[in-house]
């Protein structure tokens, strides 16, 4: 057992802290936000020179090679700072799920190198986070496929050059295949929406499109496992990106509780207060121990054992988004609820990420149906 | 002992209900119900409908205009209009000032302000909270200096929800800086029209310009626009808050919402089946339900005993903490009840009439913004942690 940091992990862990501090902002952020795309190609050029694209790519397609543990330690960073670019959709899931279909010769070092942006685009309008449920279908059609189906929420879809999707293709209960459809393939409608917490979604509508077999990745065999392990990274990720919120917010709130005087005196004196703060650490420590939990279990190979760490994980720290959250807002009173200050964006971030890849309900009753057997 | 309403009351309850359904405008209702933007044109058509019938100031006595409604039929009305799908009515001037006015204003106040307010042709906004001065109301700066026939006020009050509508604005200002905190405030009515008041609004984090910052920069003001003795202004304040209180439990509006919950969660599906049908969701959704039945109870036990008093006494927070509680947990398992479609998050989608194109189900586009909304429920009017301070002490004895 060892919780220790290698040094290599230590100075990763500096580079991409010291990224956010020195070049995201709060309101550099915010002008971001505001733009048409709702994301910086200068950030992900930014992110590629810092080598941060290319943590989940194996150095033989060009990338550093490393393993959860170092996404874990970039996504933390990237938490704080609220970052709006598709680092999780591209980086993370994007990545994982095409060295998980080994054909990540070709794509992997684009991606790396920021050069491309790829997003999985799973679920759809009525799957409710089942991934099982895909309804989409692909058709031999002369030397290719014709791709019809809906996807639904897609993140980032918007920004992707690249979607991954998933469709069956022997027919309604047939296997699940992966094809990687260029975004300007004649057809392809994507309408992009902002989400709940400034981040940016998809729908995706796919009328019978056409794309050539070579956009098959993976061969015949059904790649709902490999979609599978891609987004138990993307969960793990996530759970990490959601400490790296925990602990600014709860950071900024015992600032607050410092610093703000009612009665004559900062309102921290206040036991009752103290008491919530505490509350609130607790939630956050559970919620890093079980981060750690997820990062070291995502890619293992015994799916039960995996999906069990990894729901527990979820379940954990979303009620820790949603306490904490809440909480913070709370203990700021008014000036938690205005949009100028930085305390309701983590909020509604943290809501988000609640929300995402499964809610609590979700995976606690995943969890009691792995546990039980 | 007995819970049921008496023939009379339920033959009221008979008679909201056919009125609501009769009069409210179909496109205020189908807003109210899809917790869609109400615009002050919806309020003020609302009000004026109800002051039609008499019936606009439901808890004002019958020598000021009001219908003289005992607590439960007051509680019968407020219930029923929200589950017909009124709008709330805006409390400052109905609720607010006017119970103030009422108690401690003179004739002439009395005769300027009262019929105005209940007709709904004058908008009245709130003047309480400052900077440095949100629980801690005492401590407020804002300056009123006495110059024989007018006051000068300057200073800053915030968290003014709607202000950017009102005619009038309620204010706790301080006319003594030297006596202790409590001795030195004064209440004044002001025109929002008065040189050197300006209104900034406040964005809020769900997008919406609810409330403003209000800055007053040598606003002249009457002294015929104080209400009471000056220096006296905390006792009409504590008394308003009292009456704040009222109707705090929201009961009507926590019934109408639960039954929007049961609706979408009826909608959607999951694993095949109404999402209503899933154990853990169908035992959340009991649960809130069960809270609220036990607060409607509750709330008709304060009712009862209201009777012979004025205004709820401490047992009002009990009210406050657990209906705000009830209504923001309805609002969680709303946004839950959607699924993915819960982060979809576009302003122009809560206006009504909208024709974009939706994504997901119609009614999931506004749960985001009605959740981040109802984070305000816990914190204003006397936060839940100020609640519990006053029944600590005022009810515990501690």
């Amino acid at each position: 057992m060892d919780f220790a940091l290698t040094e290599e992990q230590r100075q990763l862990e500096d580079t991409v802290r010291r990224f956010v501090g020195r070049d995201y902002g709060f309101e550099h952020r915010r002008a971001i936000q505001k733009t048409a795309e709702g994301w910086s190609r200068e950030t992900w050029a930014q992110l590629a020179d810092l080598g941060a694209l290319a943590v989940n790519v194996p150095e033989e397609q060009g990338g550093l090679g490393y393993g959860p543990v170092e996404t874990m330690l970039v996504m933390q960073a990237f938490g704080a700072g609220l970052l709006l670019e598709p680092y999780l959709a591209s980086a993370v899931i994007a990545t994982t799920l095409l060295r998980e279909t080994g054909a990540a010769d070709e794509l992997l070092p684009a991606l790396a190198s920021g050069e491309k942006i790829a997003v999985l685009a799973h679920f759809e309008p009525h799957s409710r986070w089942d991934e099982a449920a895909v309804a989409a279908t692909a058709h031999r059609y002369g030397d290719g496929w014709v791709i019809r189906g809906r996807k639904g929420v897609v993140p980032h879809g918007g920004a992707a050059d690249l979607l991954i999707v998933s469709a069956r293709t022997g027919g309604e209960a047939g296997p699940v295949g992966l094809f990687a459809v260029p975004r300007e393939t004649p057809g392809l409608a994507l309408a992009g929406y902002p989400t709940l917490d400034g981040h940016r979604a998809a729908e995706l509508q796919l009328p019978g499109i056409y794309v050539p077999d070579t956009a098959r990745l993976g061969g015949e065999a059904c790649a709902l496992p490999a979609v599978g392990r891609a987004l138990d990274a993307g969960l793990a990720a996530l759970c990490a990106e959601a400490v790296g919120v925990l602990e600014a917010l709860l950071a900024a709130t015992a600032e607050y509780l410092k610093t703000r005087k009612q009665f004559g005196q900062p309102i921290g004196r206040f036991q009752a207060l103290q008491h919530r703060m505490a509350d609130m650490l607790l939630h956050v420590e559970q919620a890093r121990s079980m981060a750690m939990l997820a990062a070291l279990r995502c890619a293992d190979p015994d799916e039960a054992a995996r999906r069990k760490a990894l729901s527990a994980a979820k379940v954990t720290v979303g009620q820790a988004c949603r306490f904490v959250g809440q909480q913070a807002v709370q203990l700021h009173g008014g000036m938690g609820m205005t949009d100028e200050l930085n305390v309701s964006h983590w909020f509604k971030r943290l809501t988000a990420i609640e929300l995402s890849f499964g809610d609590t309900d979700t995976h606690l009753q995943r969890f009691a149906a792995l546990s039980a057997r | 002992m007995n819970l049921d309403l008496t023939p009379e009351e339920q033959a009221f309850r008979e008679e909201v209900r056919a009125f609501v359904r009769e009069k409210l405008p179909a496109h205020i209702r189908h807003k109210v119900m899809n917790g869609l933007h109400l615009e002050k044109a919806d309020h003020v058509l609302w009000l004026r409908t109800l002051h039609e019938k008499g019936w606009s100031a439901a808890s004002w006595p019958r020598e000021f205009g009001g219908p003289g409604w005992s607590p439960v039929e007051q509680y019968v009305f407020e219930e029923e209009c929200a589950a017909g799908g009124a709008p709330r009515l805006i409390p400052f001037g109905l609720k607010m000032v006017a119970p103030v006015i009422m108690a401690f204003g003179n004739r002439a106040q009395q005769e300027r302000y009262l019929p105005k307010i209940r007709s709904g042709e004058e908008w009245w906004c709130q003047g309480y909270s400052e900077p440095g001065a949100g629980s801690d109301l005492a401590s407020l700066k804002c300056r009123a200096e006495n110059r024989g026939d007018h006051y000068v006020v300057n200073g800053q009050k915030t968290w003014n929800t709607l202000g950017q509508h009102a005619d009038w604005i309620f204010c706790l200002v301080r006319t003594d800086t030297e006596a202790k905190p409590q001795r030195g405030i004064s209440f004044l009515l002001i025109d929002m029209k008065s040189p050197g008041i300006t209104v900034r609004p406040i964005i809020t984090l769900d997008g919406a310009h609810e409330v403003n910052e209000i800055w007053f920069e040598d606003v002249k003001v009457p002294v015929e626009n104080r209400v009471g003795e000056e220096n006296q202004g905390w006792t009409y304040a504590k008394f308003l808050l009292g009456h704040e209180r009222t109707n705090i439990a929201g009961i009507g509006i926590a019934k109408r919402e639960l039954a929007r919950l049961k609706r979408v969660a009826a909608a959607e599906r999951k694993d095949g089946r109404p999402l209503i049908d899933d154990p853990l969701f169908a035992a959340r959704v009991a649960q809130a339900e069960i809270d609220l039945m036990a607060l409607e109870i509750t709330n008709l036990r304060v009712l009862s005993a209201e009777k012979e008093k004025r205004a709820p006494g401490p047992e009002a927070s009990i009210l406050k903490i657990k209906g705000t509680e009830i209504q923001q947990a309805i609002s969680e398992l709303l946004l839950q009840a959607v699924g993915p479609y819960a982060l979809p998050f576009r302003r122009e989608a809560m206006a009504a009439g909208w024709q974009g194109e939706p994504v997901g189900p119609d009614y999931a586009a506004p749960l985001g913004a009605w959740y981040l909304n109802l984070r305000k429920l816990s914190i204003f009017g006397g936060s839940n942690e100020i609640q519990k301070n006053i029944i600590s002490q005022m009810i515990l004895g501690l």
